[in-house]
């Protein structure tokens, strides 16, 4: 059992993380129908941006917010500006292609530009353990999880609770009526690529003193993350959440429970019975696009 | 039909004179590294060693007065890309390649020099490389069947361990290791608890390392590439195993260290090479190589830079630029330091392309490997 507790805490740790680069697919989808195949990269770029703000000399919270700021102007208004707005009028399928393409100038450009090999990267918490009845938790697994947690709520809260956040959803449901009320339409599909961006940065910063800083750091994370957004369902944010937590857990489950080859496959297979038995996610509805 | 063939000779003789006038102009080395993918922190430190060999040989007048010319290339950690790379590498026509460092890449590659008749020196560590009859491979640092015997010594007498969990990934370097290991391991009476298989790339170590615990063995054998001996090395702490980690070179490399920060302390490793390894001339090329490249060497940066002075020293006795020649210089070959300082240590070359020298039990202190003991090298069988 307490095996299994230990598999079940490092998962959700993981899977926390997965959660915040499915947020962003979903967030990005809703409000503007764009698929980002370069979620992933998303998440790679802002860690070296933290690593080179910390080689000038910054400390690393202010290195993060620099790295924030850098990354909506990037990734959140040159994204929108340079990609998504001159190729989403030819229909979704040239923005999947042109972020699929992007993912691979962002790796290879980081490969060439900055290095090829894995670079450590400072944890945000102390390195401390606690051990509850035999199972070892780690400060950085807790704060991960917990940070994730209420980032995801946050974003919720915000577009549930605030006027801007009820803008936004009311540009996802109808752009036409959104604007006929007065609200700036293209401004809200900025925010939500600005918090797109806020968020990966976030997920950078947990995700990186484990998996290293490398080029292709982001591939795998992309991919789970997507697979994850669509167990939730794709037009729920929580099910972001919930679609994250269960591929982390269930992935450390299989490599120790089946076998550790199998456990990139874990995802995958969920991902299909979803797909074939509830196709709008775990917690996706048909309705109504919604943010 | 007489002009004809006189012109033909002429223009062929002509051609000739050019190719040799550019071959008395540079010695050129082919150099495949793992520049990127699972490999490149290996292939990076390999590469920077030989540029450093290549850098100091060029300034002190080259080899028989030649200057080496040294070609890199990024295999992507990719057998086939490896190979590939390598026949590229024939057809320019380099008198010599270095490289690939990983184990997989060499096995699949080495068919090329062999074939071109080109003395090929490689960074892998895996027994079967040396086992084909290729005579044109040369190892620049021990195979797995040298080093595992020591590591089995260190754990049945050392630690006095009775069971062994074995950590290994799951690729050709990782397999070879794994068989060496348990086979020695069997020789000193020491058991294996349990075998426990990891991806190359994988991040997380949750679940091997929880196996390994299970298994309640007395010291844990980890035996990854350097990105996931850091990880290993991260979760064994995480998970609060307190039993002896031991590994081979990479467990205790530079770049683990690095990496795995002060998770890796406690480690202990037998390493073939080592630049804290009490001996004045490492010391002197730990320091030149990090003026060079801002970084400290690990073992990979240690075999590239010894295997150019290997095929220097071979060169030097062939005493002419002949390939066959060469090749025939080095297979039981002896180099002393006092002769060849860049060799670093004493070294003999067999008939096979292994090599035989002195070697080191390390600890990870601090984050600093600090040499345990000195592991003089096996007697050289004829």
């Amino acid at each position: 059992m307490t095996d299994f507790l230990q598999l079940f805490f490092s998962g959700l740790a993981t899977g926390g993380i997965y959660a915040l680069a499915a947020l962003g697919f979903t967030l990005l989808w809703q409000a503007s129908g764009t698929i980002n195949f370069a979620q992933g990269e998303f998440v790679m770029l802002p860690a070296f941006g933290m690593l080179a703000f910390a080689a000038f000399g910054a400390p690393m919270l202010l290195s993060f917010v620099l790295t924030c700021a850098v990354a909506v102007a990037l990734l959140g208004w040159g994204f929108k500006r340079g990609i998504v707005d001159p190729l989403l009028r030819f229909g979704m399928m040239p923005i999947v292609v042109a972020t699929i393409g992007l993912a691979i100038a962002m790796r290879n450009g980081v490969r060439a530009g900055y290095s090829a090999e894995a670079h450590p990267f400072p944890s945000l918490f102390a390195d401390r353990l606690f051990n509850v009845a035999g199972v070892t938790i780690t400060l950085a697994d807790l704060g991960t999880l917990a940070v994730a947690l209420l980032l995801v709520l946050g974003t919720q809260a915000f577009l549930a609770k605030t006027v801007t956040g009820r803008a936004m959803q009311a540009v996802a449901q109808n752009t036409e009526s959104a604007t006929v009320l007065g609200i700036n339409v293209p401004r809200m599909i900025f925010y939500t690529f600005a918090i797109n961006a806020l968020l990966a940065c976030a997920a950078a910063l947990l995700v990186t003193p484990v998996y290293l800083a490398k080029f292709d750091m982001g591939e795998s994370l992309g991919t789970k993350a997507f697979f994850a957004a669509i167990i939730g369902g794709f037009n729920n944010s929580r099910g972001a959440l919930l679609g994250g937590l269960i591929v982390g857990v269930c992935e450390n489950l299989a490599a120790a429970y089946i076998s550790p080859t199998y456990k990139d496959a874990v995802a995958l297979v969920i991902f299909m019975l979803v797909i074939l038995f509830k196709p709008q996610g775990l917690l996706g509805k048909k309705v109504e696009r919604k943010v | 039909m007489k002009k004809r063939s006189f012109l033909a000779t002429a223009l062929s003789l002509a051609c000739l004179s050019v190719a040799a006038g550019a071959q008395a102009q540079a010695i050129k080395l082919a150099g495949l590294y793992e520049l990127s993918g699972a490999g490149a922190s290996a292939g990076t430190n390999f590469k920077n060693g030989v540029e450093l060999a290549v850098k100091e040989i060029n300034a002190n007048g080259g080899i028989l007065g030649r200057k080496i010319e040294h070609s890199i290339s990024d295999t992507q950690s990719n057998p086939g890309v490896a190979k590939g790379l390598t026949s590229k590498a024939v057809d320019d026509g380099v008198f010599a390649i270095f490289g690939p460092v990983f184990s997989g890449s060499i096995m699949v590659s080495m068919a090329e020099s062999r074939r071109a008749e080109v003395p090929n020196f490689v960074g892998g560590e895996a027994a079967a490389i040396t086992k084909q009859g290729n005579p044109y491979v040369f190892r620049t640092s021990f195979t797995q069947e040298t080093a595992m015997p020591k590591v089995a010594r260190y754990i049945a007498n050392g630690l006095k361990a009775k069971t062994v969990a074995v950590i290994f990934v799951n690729n050709d370097f990782g397999k070879g290791g794994r068989d060496a290991i348990t086979k020695a391991l069997e020789a000193v009476g020491v058991k294996v608890a349990a075998d426990i298989s990891t991806d190359s790339g994988q991040v997380d170590f949750s679940a091997p390392v929880l196996k390994a615990k299970q298994s309640n063995a007395d010291a844990i054998f980890v035996y990854t590439n350097e990105e996931e001996s850091a990880r290993a090395l991260r979760e064994l702490r995480k998970q609060g195993v307190s039993k002896p980690i031991v590994g081979e070179t990479t467990l205790t490399g530079q770049k683990v260290i690095e990496l795995a920060g002060d998770a890796a302390n406690g480690a202990v490793a037998h390493v073939g090479l080592t630049v804290d390894a009490p001996n004045p001339l490492m010391l002197k090329f730990k320091a030149k190589y990090y003026q060079e490249w801002k970084s400290i060497s690990d073992h990979n940066g240690i075999k590239g830079y010894t295997g150019v002075y290997l095929l220097k020293a071979a060169i030097e006795k062939a005493g002419k630029l002949d390939r066959a020649a060469v090749t025939k210089a080095l297979h039981g070959l002896e180099v002393k330091v006092a002769k060849e300082p860049g060799v670093l240590m004493d070294v003999s070359m067999d008939a096979n392309g292994d090599l035989d020298r002195e070697s080191f039990l390390v600890e990870v202190k601090d984050g600093k490997q600090v040499v345990k003991e000195v592991l003089p090298a096996l007697a050289r069988k004829s």
